[in-house]
């Protein structure tokens, strides 16, 4: 113990490494309902090298070692489920370059998605990546390896889709490149080959993403939200068609909520519309409202709600607070659009039989080529029998998300072994090849997507 | 439950009809408005029904006091022809639903100021001319108890209204209050119009804000430097409701030294901020409730407005930034007032 | 002290660690907060600090040293307060001044807060050094002992007795007396204000010396007091009235400001210098004063005033609060807030970094020395820079 204590602070200084109570407590903590699970040691390393050299030593001393972005998942996939030394990537937050002709930005995983929302908005104007839903000190790398959507998933898909490049330390310590990185050709695509698509969305389990190169899309000078609202929760796929048949939208979402009384048992629809003029925003809202919607409207049974509402970049979300008890967690799942209506009753009803008021959202992905449907569970902090209620409810969830034919979005171990139970046995059994090839001694994040436990 | 206090037989005598010709919105002359009219005393569909854009003017309008709005929302919800779509009448209605517990009943013994659903704005009534007056309702959490319901007008819903203005009223009557300053000039209009037509008990006296601002103004003249700035009043649709109170806007004005620009929008012919067409039913609205925008504020710069004076939260929320992108900066009333005394604004 | 007797038992657990009170208003860095700048653990946060002191009180961890240092590596630069999103964010710091009162209570402290509170006990000022030197920074002004003036001018405890704060003292106290404004001095008679003394959880002491300063001014009959320091100007001005003592309380800064508006003081020439402002944390986001400064700044002639990223509410704070300026949890690292904040005042090229804090004085300036800028910037207080010809 000694000894691998000691090679850390060799590698990352004294002040970057600890094996302190303090330090272990704060992260064996997810900020959702999983349960504890302890680290045996925390390092901040802040260069490719010194991860390497980490992975290194994990290897030789069979020591896990659990890579941490923002620790934002809400499912406890960078909890160390066997122990080991947990890796806070966070010090690796380097912009290394922007290429406003080829519209992508490469840096270090660990940067915050804030740092990049600011750092553009400063010095690129006209350009953006696709944020998360998640607070901005969440990270790309993190967001990366749970196949994460931000506010551009209509238009561009999942913001593992918008990856030109990858740079990752294997679970064996070698550094690795993928894209035409690999070929040193810069940082602009990511296909064909050598892409090897080992790394993204795998939970963190095959390796550690040390740099990105990251798409990036117009950024148009005037952004606003738009809200329509129905009652019922039936014509939200058919509405969601519509707009993604006119296009226009940078960003779609139809939610609903117990809380405020006002969007009780209602269904929002935010369209986010963007333009570089007044007359650019008033043609697109002309197409969305007076021309594709406009039969709802005067039926009577959809209408507009808010137009021209700010949309501040990084969003600010305060529903951490609703239940005064500072937690939540929720359930993702990658759903076909045709699934909100069955997805929304029932996330009521499993909120209502749990005393939590429901909270749920779906995000467009593609062209209503799918959704991210979240149904959030607060609960009290400070008051363990909530916490018992919202981790029932997440499971129920879960197991309704593979009743309803869905695909749980970043699953933690409960959800991973129901995918893992239906899942195709030669993909299954691949999955596990491919990750003892990659992961021999068994340490990279060991204890998710572990198939045959 | 509340009757409407209306008397058809003054319609059915009514030579001009003014309610409906006068209306900005709408194209009748004053044969299609009686017709249209006895139309909707016998509650019988009428194109009115559907087209009213529920900017309260034909309130002020009709020269009798007969109510013909308050009688417009009656029949749209008894003949089912709601101005909005159903979701946001929904939304509206469980908008007004308290759910942060119940209010905290000081007493007060006096005078008070009532935010109504505007307590985040309680820095729009700071300094001397709000000295010694306690403000109610100035707690976010708790101002659905203190909402007057007005709003359920533009969604035609007087049932609304009538089922939960008693319990309202008995809230701000519980803090013992003798007079009551409203900050918004529909809580002024509920207590003081919409009330009485209904025959809704209001066991306390409302002073209007600009009333209430003017007699302060008054007080501390010998303070008042002048501003001699050109301003624009956007007067809002419940100012309707209290034609009476509308005198202050232009007393203020001289007295505080500003001079109110001459454009066409303006007292009887006032532009009602659209906020509530925009999501209307009838085809067009959401364009329409643009075009009277653009052209209140176009009206506005092009009589060389400067500031562009507010009285309701609503109309600035609506309007305040279109206003400001033009160079007319946007102020409440109260704040213009504050400005005049030397006082500096947040 | 058990949980439930804990102040914010209500709302402590409130903190859901989601991470924005690491960043500055503009978002563009996560090391806004000055121990997570300084250590990158997520213990040194401000949400991870809250969740161990939740911890500690409700007996899941041990009271160590590590853990009071966490606790006291809080510098009380409100930069959480400013960007926490939810209801409860005007109480963080109270939250972690209230977990140092436990550890004050339970007589359980680094020991050098133990040693500042003890000197400050003993001789009225943190250093230890005898009260009977504490006129020594005004030897050779001629600047009257308070006697009914109209304004007492208080230096405070660093202008008193530090070497480098010593200067500011006495180049406020030059402009004050070529302004020709009535002041006086209370000399060997001052004590320390009580700030950083309540920052560092010591809530009885600071009683103590509010009581005794509230008496002292009283009885000389003081209405208005224009302050050296953002950290004595906070305390007169909101923690005084709580113990009967009500001044009309100024900043220095603000005063120069009225002066120079008033024709009262000229400002001198500075072209060719580019000039760029830290915001001290204690006038800044604890007062929201951001303009006095900058206005006195903008009087230099032919002045080039540059601003840095972080300024304002989103401003870096030195690392001195709190008693850090001698504490020292901060330093030790090139990544120690003020040595950050140095290189930030190079990356705008900056020929001078003006302060108007004698703590952002004394840690900025070593923060130049130890990056090696001696040669590029000077450091420089507000006062000081109005005293050059």
């Amino acid at each position: 113990m000694g000894s691998i204590y000691n090679a850390l602070i060799e590698i990352v200084g004294e002040d970057y490494a600890s094996n302190r109570q303090e330090e272990l407590f704060t992260y064996s903590k997810d900020l959702g309902t999983s349960e504890p699970q302890w680290p045996e040691y925390v390092v901040a390393p802040k260069t490719t090298e010194a991860v390497q050299k980490i992975v290194r030593l994990a290897n030789k001393e069979k020591i896990a070692i659990v890579p941490l972005g923002g620790g934002m998942t809400l499912a406890g996939l960078a909890l160390p489920l066997k122990g080991g030394i947990t890796i806070d990537m966070k010090r690796m937050e380097k912009i290394i370059e922007v290429n406003e002709s080829g519209r992508y930005m490469v840096v270090e995983a660990g940067v915050s998605q804030g740092k990049i929302t600011s750092y553009l908005h400063k010095h690129h104007p006209h350009l953006m990546h696709s944020e998360p839903g998640a607070p901005p000190a969440a990270t790309v790398g993190g967001n990366l390896s749970i196949h994460g959507q931000g506010d551009l998933a209509h238009p561009y898909g999942f913001n593992s889709d918008m990856v030109n490049g990858l740079e990752v330390i294997l679970p064996t310590g070698e550094i690795a490149r993928f894209g035409s990185c690999a070929i040193d050709s810069g940082w602009y695509t990511m296909h064909p080959l050598p892409d090897l698509g080992l790394f993204l969305g795998w939970n963190g389990s095959t390796g550690i993403i040390t740099k990105v190169s990251l798409r990036l899309f117009p950024n148009k000078k005037i952004r606003e939200m738009d809200l329509f609202a129905v009652e019922n929760e039936a014509l939200i796929p058919e509405i969601l068609y519509e707009l993604t048949h006119v296009g226009f939208s940078e960003d779609l979402v139809a939610f609903s909520s117990e809380i405020p009384p006002m969007m009780n048992k209602l269904h929002s629809i935010s369209i986010v519309i963007t333009g570089d003029s007044e007359e650019e925003i008033e043609f697109k809202r002309h197409l969305i409202f007076d021309v594709k919607l406009s039969k709802y409207i005067r039926s009577g049974v959809g209408g507009i709600a808010a137009v021209s509402q700010d949309r501040q970049r990084p969003q600010i979300s305060k529903s951490a607070d609703w239940k005064k008890g500072g937690g939540f967690e929720y359930v993702g799942a990658i759903m076909p659009v045709s699934a909100y209506p069955e997805c929304y009753r029932r996330g009521a009803e499993i909120s209502a039989r749990h005393d939590i008021p429901y909270t749920v959202l779906g995000r467009v992905i593609g062209s209503s080529h799918g959704m991210m449907f979240s149904w959030s569970y607060a609960f009290n902090r400070a008051d363990p029998e909530t916490v018992r209620h919202a981790r029932e409810a997440l499971h129920e969830t879960d197991e309704q998300v593979m009743e309803l034919n869905g695909t749980i979005w970043k699953p933690a171990v409960f959800g991973q072994k129901l995918m893992m139970d239906r899942m195709d046995t030669n993909t299954l059994q691949l999955m596990k090849k491919v990750k003892n090839l990659l992961d021999p001694n068994g340490i990279m994040n060991p204890g998710n997507w572990e198939v045959g436990q | 439950m509340y009757e409407l206090k209306f008397d058809e037989d003054i319609c059915f005598a009514c030579g001009t009809y003014d309610c409906l010709v006068k209306c900005q919105h709408l194209e009748l002359d004053p044969d299609m408005a009686g017709i249209e009219i006895e139309k909707i005393i016998h509650s019988e569909d009428s194109f009115v029904l559907h087209d009213c854009v529920t900017c309260y003017a034909c309130e002020e309008y009709c020269p009798n006091g007969n109510h013909p709005f308050y009688l417009i929302v009656q029949k749209q919800e008894e003949l089912n022809i709601f101005p909005l779509p159903e979701p946001l009448i929904k939304q509206g209605v469980q908008m007004g639903i308290p759910f942060r517990g119940e209010p905290e009943i000081q007493e007060i013994n006096g005078k008070a100021l009532n935010m109504g659903v505007f307590s985040q704005l309680t820095n729009r009534v700071q300094g001397r001319l709000f000295e010694g007056l306690t403000i109610m309702s100035d707690d976010p959490r708790k101002m659905f108890h203190y909402f007057c319901q007005l709003m359920y007008l533009h969604y035609g819903k007087t049932s609304v209204i009538n089922e939960r203005l008693k319990k309202v009223i008995d809230t701000i009557a519980a803090h013992k209050v003798t007079e009551v300053v409203h900050f918004h000039d529909e809580c002024f209009g509920t207590y003081t119009s919409y009330a009485p037509a209904f025959g809704i008990d209001v066991p306390f006296k409302s002073i209007h804000l600009f009333e209430y601002l003017f007699n302060k103004l008054e007080e501390l003249k010998s303070d008042i430097k002048p501003l001699n700035y050109k301003v624009a009043y956007q007067r809002p649709c419940s100012s309707r409701l209290s034609s009476d109170k509308h005198r202050f806007v232009s007393k203020i004005f001289d007295l505080i030294g500003v001079e109110p620009v001459d454009r066409e929008y303006v007292d009887e012919n006032a532009m009602c901020c659209g906020a509530t067409i925009m999501g209307q039913k009838k085809e067009g609205s959401r364009q329409y409730c643009a075009e009277i925008q653009r052209k209140n504020i176009e009206d506005m710069k092009s009589a060389g407005a400067q500031i562009c004076v507010f009285n309701c939260p609503a109309c600035m929320q609506t309007l305040g930034k279109p206003v400001s992108k033009t160079g007319i900066m946007p102020l409440f009333m109260s704040d213009l007032c504050r400005l005049a005394i030397g006082e500096k604004v947040a | 002290m058990t949980f439930m007797e804990y102040k914010y038992k209500d709302s402590i657990h409130r903190c859901f660690r989601c991470g924005y009170c690491k960043f500055p208003t503009d978002w563009g860095t996560v090391t806004n907060c000055p121990s997570y700048a300084r250590y990158r653990m997520e213990s040194y946060s401000a949400g991870g600090r809250l969740w161990l002191i939740r911890a500690w009180l409700n007996d899941e961890l041990q009271w160590s040293e590590h853990l009071a240092k966490i606790v006291y590596s809080c510098v009380s630069c409100k930069n959480c307060v400013e960007k926490c999103p939810l209801s409860f964010r005007d109480d963080l710091v109270n939250m972690v001044i209230a977990a140092k009162t436990e550890m004050v209570e339970m007589g359980m402290l680094p020991k050098p807060v133990k040693s500042f509170l003890q000197n400050v006990q003993l001789h009225g000022n943190p250093y230890g050094i005898a009260a009977k030197k504490r006129a020594d920074w005004m030897v050779g002004l001629e600047i009257q002992p308070y006697q009914g003036q109209e304004f007492l001018y208080y230096v405070g405890c660093e202008g008193s007795f530090d070497n480098r704060a010593q200067s500011a003292a006495r180049a406020t106290a030059k402009l004050l007396l070529k302004s020709g404004i009535s002041f006086g001095v209370l000399g060997v008679n001052e004590i320390s204000d009580g700030n950083e003394v309540e920052m560092l959880g010591e809530d009885g002491l600071l009683e103590d010396l509010a009581k005794k300063n509230i008496r002292q001014f009283s009885d000389l009959g003081v209405k208005n007091i224009i302050a050296l320091s953002p950290h004595s100007y906070n305390v007169f001005k909101n923690r005084y009235p709580d113990f009967e003592g009500r001044f009309n309380v100024f900043h220095y800064t603000q005063i120069l400001s009225e002066l120079i508006k008033t024709g009262k003081l000229s400002a001198p020439d500075k072209s060719e210098m580019r000039i760029t402002f830290h915001d001290p944390c204690f006038l800044g986001r604890w007062n929201q004063e951001y303009d006095a400064p900058r206005k006195v700044l903008r009087a230099l002639k032919g002045i080039d005033l540059a601003e840095m990223q972080r300024n304002k509410k989103g401003a870096l704070c030195c690392g001195g609060g709190a008693g850090n300026f001698l504490t020292d949890f901060l330093g030790g690292s090139d990544e120690s807030p003020a040595r950050i904040r140095v290189r930030e005042a190079r990356d705008v090229k900056a020929d001078i970094l003006a302060v108007a804090c004698p703590n952002c004085l004394t840690m900025l300036e070593d923060a130049v020395k130890v990056e090696g800028l001696e040669d590029e910037i000077k450091v420089l207080d507000i006062s000081e820079i109005f005293c050059q010809a």
